[in-house]
């Protein structure tokens, strides 16, 4: 008899069967096996608020007006009767005030698109810190880049829809980053606008960009993410059991059917409850957009956040070539710094194996310190990215726990040079430890605090063994040797010209050479019982 | 009249008849002021005692830093011709006397009576003229005010500063914009003719008394407005927002996740 879930599988593809024909193929899907995991639920956050982005942006686009024609609004928002606006900004407004659950559509919508963009994050550094990256997930790792690229684009052009106060200031700031692109900025900032910012077809263009065109992309990336990890199987945490060669975990049909659909529900549920009892983006609060108009404290949304630090924090240089302005303070910020970690981040996976050497498949993820320099990096990126962000939010920092706004400035200027490099060293420093901690575990156990006095007056504290269990976890990992510099023979005599290779050894070698040796079962049976 | 016009060559006449004249004036202007004052006289002794209670105070409070006679030193400015209107600003909101020499007085209890403030106001007051305290004939914000061209001006001439909801804001080097939020009409429309610290002075020319009176209603307007959409989480824009989608969304899914992947034991 088989195990009742398994028979669920196949009913299922019975019933299936005997209408469309397709049992084999049901069959063999629907007891597809998935690990189980928290940190693997960390993209279906991301799925799963995209959804609700789909349902509840279509709910706002049957009342949203893409215009920046005039109007003057005589809705039921009074403090801004009477007044001149957009009819975006109008609608935006008819939304939240005027259409019965309007307002709770809007706030659902952003804060699920906070959401969709921080699981996506989440989800990024679990992918990462496990080197579930490595071959053959490569492809997969560069469709996560381009998701996330578009969900922070995406995220943009959405709250810079409702032509409000603060959004035009960001669409402004966007304005300056075009220009900034050398010769062709000025040219491709009139193109965007159709002329002189803001012009009046900027908010119809980004809206059919952003419930068309990109909506359209992210579902078909998606769509081939999620089919790349069903067709590649999903990775799994090292344990017993558990070989590059299986997958041990619950089959799809009944277990994750019901978890991932109930795990829908509940996130559906905060963002529900989000939606409904924190405002979010209000936009009557900071009125229409008018060029002439600026809040003090107006920030972007996280995402952007960074980006606007970078750019705050940046010093005035501007060079003037050739009868062009090159406005670097807003250039590198703005576009070549983000272009560099977007681009290094892509090309990871294949920079990771060309530096270790490592060009095998791996299904077994790494636990992250047992890849200490590829969590180094990882945790350095994350620094350099919130001194950033804290920059984006200086001005509300600086109000609210009384530090001057140049304090601020200054002390992320220095930081964001200082601060990586250091939590650089501090990782790789900690991830050791943790490493020589496992080392200690296995061979000598763990420490009881039970003291035994032995018949000859010594004191002993009793260790008690790891389980087998236990003890595989953590020496189940392979250590890698650096890549020896190539071209020296037998001899030691070194061959000319191949300098690639002796860069890529000493790379190698400051990656691998540093780490504790894993225990052995000889160095084991060597120490006897344990305590000592 | 031929003797008359012989008296008028005569060498003493010009310089009597500018005695005479001099007499004139002086004694008509002498009469016409004492029947100026004459009704008033028991509020013009007041306003003399509230004058010398008010020096009073001053020397004992305030002449350590502006000088004995309100002329100002090296760490703070003369008082002279600032007006009424500042020293009801400055002291009725706690600003002045200041905690310390830091770059801004920032508002706090007040150390002085309201009878106290006004005779400290009526003292400055009486150095030179200056912008005199908005009287309760003056505030007709709710009658005279229109909430939505009050936060027109407001966007265009105090966002900048004090935030598009009046929440306020950082300037450089510690300054800042203080929030709006629970501040006197009184002293927010003498905020306005007095440009206390670093605050511009918005004079009647450029908006006028009718427009400040939108502006104290579009703020008052904001202060009273219920937690449309739920809550406020500060009104500071997109910071707290992304806190809370961190810490409150993705923070709760990830111990949600958490909790899911737990075996029983």
């Amino acid at each position: 008899m088989k195990p009742a879930r398994e028979r669920v599988a196949g009913s299922v593809a019975n019933f299936v069967d005997e209408r469309v024909g397709a049992a084999k193929f049901l069959k063999k899907n629907l007891n597809k096996v998935f690990p189980d995991h928290w940190s693997f639920m960390l993209g279906e956050i991301a799925l799963y608020s995209f959804i609700i982005l789909l349902l509840s942006g279509t709910f706002l686009t049957f009342w949203f007006v893409p215009s920046q024609e005039e109007l003057i609004y005589n809705g039921s928002y009074v403090p801004l009767k009477g007044i001149q606006m957009s009819a975006a900004y109008a609608s935006t407004l008819d939304i939240s005030f005027d259409i019965r659950g309007g307002m709770l559509m809007r706030q659902v919508h952003h804060w699920a698109a906070l959401l969709f963009l921080a699981a996506m994050v989440a989800h990024l550094m679990r992918v990462f810190f496990t080197g579930a990256f490595r071959k053959p997930r490569e492809l997969n790792w560069i469709l996560g880049v381009g998701l996330l690229t578009l969900g922070i684009v995406e995220g943009f052009l959405g709250y810079s829809l409702p032509d409000d106060l603060l959004s035009g200031t960001g669409i402004r700031i966007a304005e300056a980053i075009l220009q900034a692109i050398p010769v062709v900025g000025t040219y491709a900032a009139f193109f965007a606008f159709g002329g002189a910012f803001p012009g009046l077809v900027f908010i119809p263009r980004i809206y059919t960009v952003h419930v068309l065109l990109i909506p359209g992309i992210i579902l078909g990336l998606i769509t081939v993410h999620l089919m790349l990890v069903w067709y590649q199987k999903h990775t799994q945490y090292p344990g017993p059991g558990r070989t590059e060669k299986n997958v041990v975990g619950y089959p799809l049909m009944p277990v994750y059917m019901a978890k991932a659909g109930g795990f829908f529900f509940i996130v559906f549920g905060v963002t529900a409850f989000l939606g409904a009892v924190a405002s979010i983006n209000p936009i009557w609060v900071f009125g229409p957009y008018t060029p002439t108009q600026i809040s003090a404290g107006s920030q972007p949304d996280w995402y952007m956040g960074w980006l606007d630090g970078l750019v705050r924090m940046s010093p005035p240089l501007e060079s003037y070539i050739f009868n062009h302005t090159i406005s670097w303070n807003i250039l590198i910020p703005g576009l070549i710094v983000p272009g560099i970690m977007f681009t290094g981040m892509a090309l990871w996976p294949f920079i990771e194996a060309w530096a270790t050497g490592d060009k095998r498949e791996h299904n077994l993820l790494d636990r992250p310190r047992n890849a200490p320099t590829r969590t180094a990096v990882g945790v350095m990126s994350l620094t350099f990215t919130v001194v950033a962000l804290i920059n984006g939010g200086n001005d509300i920092i600086a109000t609210h726990f009384s530090f001057t706004i140049n304090q601020i400035m200054w002390a992320t200027r220095i930081s964001i040079f200082v601060l990586p490099p250091l939590s650089y060293v501090i990782t790789k420093r900690i991830c050791l430890a943790l490493q020589r901690a496992d080392r200690d575990l296995v061979l000598h156990g763990r420490e009881t605090g039970r003291l035994v006095m032995l018949p000859h007056g010594e004191f002993v504290e009793i260790h008690e063994e790891l389980s087998p269990e236990e003890a595989w976890t953590r020496t189940s990992h392979e250590q890698l040797a650096p890549i020896p510099a190539a071209g020296i023979d037998a001899n030691g005599v070194r061959a000319n010209g191949v300098l690639k290779d002796r860069i890529r050894a000493r790379i190698s070698k400051g990656i691998l050479q540093e780490q504790i040796a894993k225990p052995t079962a000889k160095e084991k049976l060597e120490l006897g019982d344990g305590h000592h | 009249m031929r003797k008359l016009s012989r008296l008028r060559r005569r060498k003493i006449t010009a310089p009597a008849l500018l005695l005479l004249a001099l007499v004139i004036v002086g004694n008509a202007y002498a009469f016409i002021g004492a029947t100026v004052t004459t009704p008033g006289a028991t509020a013009s002794n007041a306003r003399s005692t509230m004058v010398t209670e008010g020096r009073e105070i001053f020397l004992r409070g305030c002449s350590s830093c502006h000088g004995l006679n309100a002329e100002g030193g090296g760490v703070a400015p003369s008082l002279v011709g600032v007006g009424a209107a500042s020293v009801d600003f400055q002291v009725g909101t706690g600003r002045m006397p200041m905690a310390d020499m830091s770059v801004q007085a920032i508002r706090k209890p007040s150390r002085y009576t309201a009878a106290e403030t006004a005779a400290l106001a009526e003292y400055v007051a009486s150095l030179a003229p200056g912008p005199a305290i908005p009287g309760a004939a003056q505030l007709t914000f709710e009658r005279d005010g229109n909430t939505a061209e009050g936060g027109e001006l407001f966007r265009t001439n105090c966002a900048m500063c004090h935030n598009a909801a009046g929440q306020g804001g950082a300037l450089t080097q510690g300054k800042q914009a203080p929030s709006l939020m629970g501040v006197e009409p009184r002293h927010i429309y003498e905020a306005m003719i007095t440009g206390p610290q670093s605050m511009p002075v918005f004079g009647d020319k450029a908006i006028t008394p009718q427009e400040k009176l939108s502006i104290i209603k579009w703020i008052k307007s904001v202060e009273n407005e219920k937690g449309l959409g739920g809550a406020s989480l500060g009104k500071v824009g997109p910071v707290t927002e992304g806190l809370m989608g961190w810490v409150g969304g993705i923070g709760l899914l990830i111990a949600i996740s958490v909790w899911l992947a737990t075996k029983s034991r």
